[in-house]
């Protein structure tokens, strides 16, 4: 056994110092798509673009005519790849723009609720949040994910991420949560299930919705068999996209929950 | 590779099953599908596929249509037993003689969701552990029946993450298919995207260029030491070797974000495409090498630790032994299959990509069948593909500059065909129908479909602080499964 604590010396410091310190790799990270020109000459096929629907051409406004629902981009790269000029990859893992705090605002390039509905929800979030910033407990459930989520989720408790660095942590029973993070496209079969965990948990709680399925179902979308994402079963507070999310873009979702990180979509 | 309709009978059929798996083919699957016949209406058709050297055989029988019922292979042929019950919840038709018809993919009656009891003693009682489990864990649920140590009996309750995986691949364009073949198991994604590109491939009859069968290896046995480690670090966890585990997940982190680096996502997704791959590796093939160098060397010298810490081996000697003759019966594929001495790795019985190409190294036979056996095995297997990678790698540096073609045109307007491939946990099925440049039909099978049903029999003599160790030993997907 000495040998295996010679062994966890071996490598010194591995952690990233996230938040407090940029990151290399979080910031070299390949995001959901965005608009680059919301308003191109030629819409012609745009819309069909999307293998998941995400993208939606209107007849035009003050920001153009092209939108992009990020809740719904699996990240396949084919609006990107048939038009460079109208879409790119978002840069960075990291920070307050990797999730948002209503649905509609990862609709891009808009925010359709004023400024004063997001301050009724984020006062609402920091009200629940206030008395465990520093002392948080998670609850993970996968309600249809396809595995991978769970991988990232996994990622913040080993020696890079280390998510216990910063007072969060994940716990066995509702009872005890604070947050309760959901992967998955919202599978029928585990809505009893989630539901439930969701109503054992003490009050207050915060929902997150991890990845594309999570928030819109992605790929499956809403159908007989899955429900379009989470949101009809528990009330999300946090959505984030990805698919799977990387495990910076679940740190920053979470702190954002626990209102330890803006949410930069203010200023979109 | 053949594809043979029968125009006898059901029972006709599974005499010949039988007698050609105990002849040495193995079962590989049974999946049905309403399929239109010349001459007659659309009626339910039941494919039973055979693993033979080469290639895959599929062996087809139309039911008359307006059938209810037909005589069930699981009596003959134990393997069939959770196919027959998927058959049942999609179609409704009834199995004659299934030894037990409970829905398995679909969620069941609310009575069901009483604790079933299959075992009769004094102070025996049922563990129901899920679906929400403790930890970051994908949903199952668990009916363990118990005096209180041993585990005389486990059910397992799979229909939880049913996500309509097959239905949802009606309609989509083979490009399209792609795209869902890689989150039908998030953590094969590279294997399931294969598997289903040689399927749109042969009915293509289209041939991937050299360099992108390369980069397709270079993917999938990235992949397979990733998930590897990650069955690694899950059984230090288990034994309670906190750095041991901690070390794991560093290199797993390392292996996820060299496939970042080469393709932008950490599980290699959006690299295979029908016809070939989508773009080149980001990093050079020196780069590649000199990671794989300092991976493969940290990674052999914490295995050696791990595979000497007695306190660990302990745990896994004879934890959850899968008998050699078990194994063979139900055609147990990958890691689980190998290390209880039946090995049919389809990379070097039914090659495919640039797999031909690449020398192996001699391989270990195992046939302890027991978690031990089951990660020695990985260790094995994550050596090979080390092996693989250098020569993937030195390859991809004698191919630089020349032709730059990636892909060939795959767009078949339609036909049907299997494709496979070596996951991880074992051999990854597609059957795919196209049909007027779109996908009819397309039945998915995972290898954690074919080897989840053994949890049920490995548990003589084990008790319930054995059971992480058997799951983790598993290493299979819950994804894959209810699909």
């Amino acid at each position: 056994m000495s040998l295996w604590v010679l062994r966890g010396l071996r490598d010194g410091v591995v952690t990233t110092r996230w938040p407090k310190r940029p990151d290399a790799y979080a910031d070299g990270w390949r995001g959901p798509a965005v608009v680059r020109d919301p308003d191109p000459a030629d819409t012609a096929g745009l819309s069909d673009l999307c293998p998941t629907n995400a993208i939606a051409v209107s007849q035009g406004g003050r920001r153009g005519r092209v939108r992009l629902d990020q809740g719904r981009c699996i990240l396949c790269g084919w609006c990107v790849g048939a038009r460079p000029d109208v879409f790119a990859w978002s840069a960075g893992a990291a920070g307050p723009r990797a999730s948002a705090l209503t649905r509609d605002r990862l609709v891009v390039p808009d925010v359709s609720e004023t400024d004063e509905t997001l301050a009724a929800v984020r006062a609402s979030l920091r009200e629940r949040t206030a008395a465990l910033r520093r002392s948080v407990h998670i609850r993970h459930v996968d309600a249809g994910s396809d595995g991978s989520d769970e991988w990232e989720i996994l990622a913040l408790l080993g020696p890079v991420y280390d998510i216990h660095r910063l007072g969060i942590f994940f716990t066995p029973s509702p009872r005890h949560a604070d947050i309760l993070l959901v992967t998955g496209a919202g599978a029928t079969g585990m809505a009893g299930p989630l539901r439930t965990t969701y109503d054992g948990m003490p009050d207050p709680k915060v929902v997150v919705a991890a990845g594309t399925d999570a928030v819109s179902g992605g790929l499956l979308g809403r159908s007989d068999i899955t429900l379009g994402g989470i949101s009809d079963v528990v009330p999300v507070d946090v959505w984030l996209p990805g698919s799977p999310p990387s495990p910076f873009g679940i740190l920053s979702a979470l702190l954002l929950a626990v209102g330890r990180l803006g949410d930069g979509r203010e200023q979109a | 590779m053949t594809f043979t309709v029968t125009k006898a009978g059901v029972d006709e059929l599974w005499a010949t099953l039988v007698s050609r798996v105990a002849a040495g083919d193995r079962f590989a699957g049974l999946f049905a599908a309403y399929r239109p016949r010349p001459g007659t209406e659309t009626g339910l058709v039941l494919s039973a596929q055979l693993a033979v050297k080469g290639g895959i055989d599929t062996l087809e029988v139309a039911l008359p249509p307006g059938t209810a019922s037909y005589p069930a292979l699981t009596p003959h042929l134990g393997a069939a037993f959770w196919y027959e019950r998927v058959i049942h919840d999609q179609f409704g038709v009834i199995p004659d003689g299934h030894p037990r018809l409970a829905p398995l993919i679909l969620p069941g009656s609310p009575e069901d969701h009483a604790l079933p009891r299959h075992v009769a003693g004094y102070g025996l009682f049922t563990i129901s552990h899920g679906p929400v489990r403790s930890g970051v864990m994908e949903s199952i649920e668990y009916l363990i029946e118990t005096p209180g140590e041993a585990i005389p009996h486990l059910n397992m309750r799979v229909f939880y993450k049913h996500r309509g995986i097959e239905q949802r691949f009606e309609g989509m364009t083979a490009a399209g298919g792609v795209l869902l073949a890689e989150r039908a198991e998030g953590i094969a994604s590279v294997a399931h995207a294969l598997a289903y590109c040689h399927a749109v491939e042969r009915i293509a009859a289209c041939v991937p260029p050299v360099r992108a069968a390369l980069v397709r290896v270079l993917h999938a046995e990235l992949e397979r030491i990733a998930n590897h480690l990650d069955v690694a670090a899950k059984l230090a966890d288990a034994a309670g070797l906190a750095v041991a585990a901690a070390r794991f997940a560093v290199h797993k982190e390392r292996v996820l974000r060299l496939v970042s680096g080469l393709c932008g996502s950490r599980f290699g997704r959006g690299v295979v495409v029908p016809g070939g791959v989508s773009a080149m590796p980001r990093l050079s093939p020196g780069a590649i090498l000199s990671e794989l160098g300092r991976l493969e060397k940290a990674i052999d010298s914490d295995a050696d630790s791990l595979m000497s810490t007695s306190s660990f081996l302990d745990r896994l000697r004879t934890t959850g032994p899968l008998s050699p003759a078990r194994a063979l019966e139900h055609g147990a594929v990958g890691p689980i299959g190998k290390a209880a001495g039946f090995s049919d790795d389809a990379r070097r019985n039914r090659p495919y990509d640039a797999y031909p190409s690449l020398g192996t190294l001699p391989g270990h036979a195992y046939d302890d069948g027991d978690a031990l056996a089951r990660l020695q095995v990985r260790w094995d297997e994550a050596d090979q593909s080390f092996h693989l990678l250098r020569q993937v790698a030195d390859e991809l540096a004698e191919q630089a500059g020349a032709d730059e073609l990636l892909s060939v045109p795959c767009d078949p307007p339609g036909g049907r065909a299997t494709g496979w491939a070596e996951a991880p946990q074992g051999e990854v099925l597609y059957d795919v129908t196209i049909e007027g440049g779109q996908i009819s039909r397309c039945q998915p099978r995972s290898a954690s479909f074919h080897n989840l049903v053994l949890m049920h029999e490995v548990f003589a003599g084990d008790i319930l602080t054995d059971f992480p160790f058997i799951e983790a030993s598993f290493g299979l997907s819950f994804a894959g499964v209810a699909l």
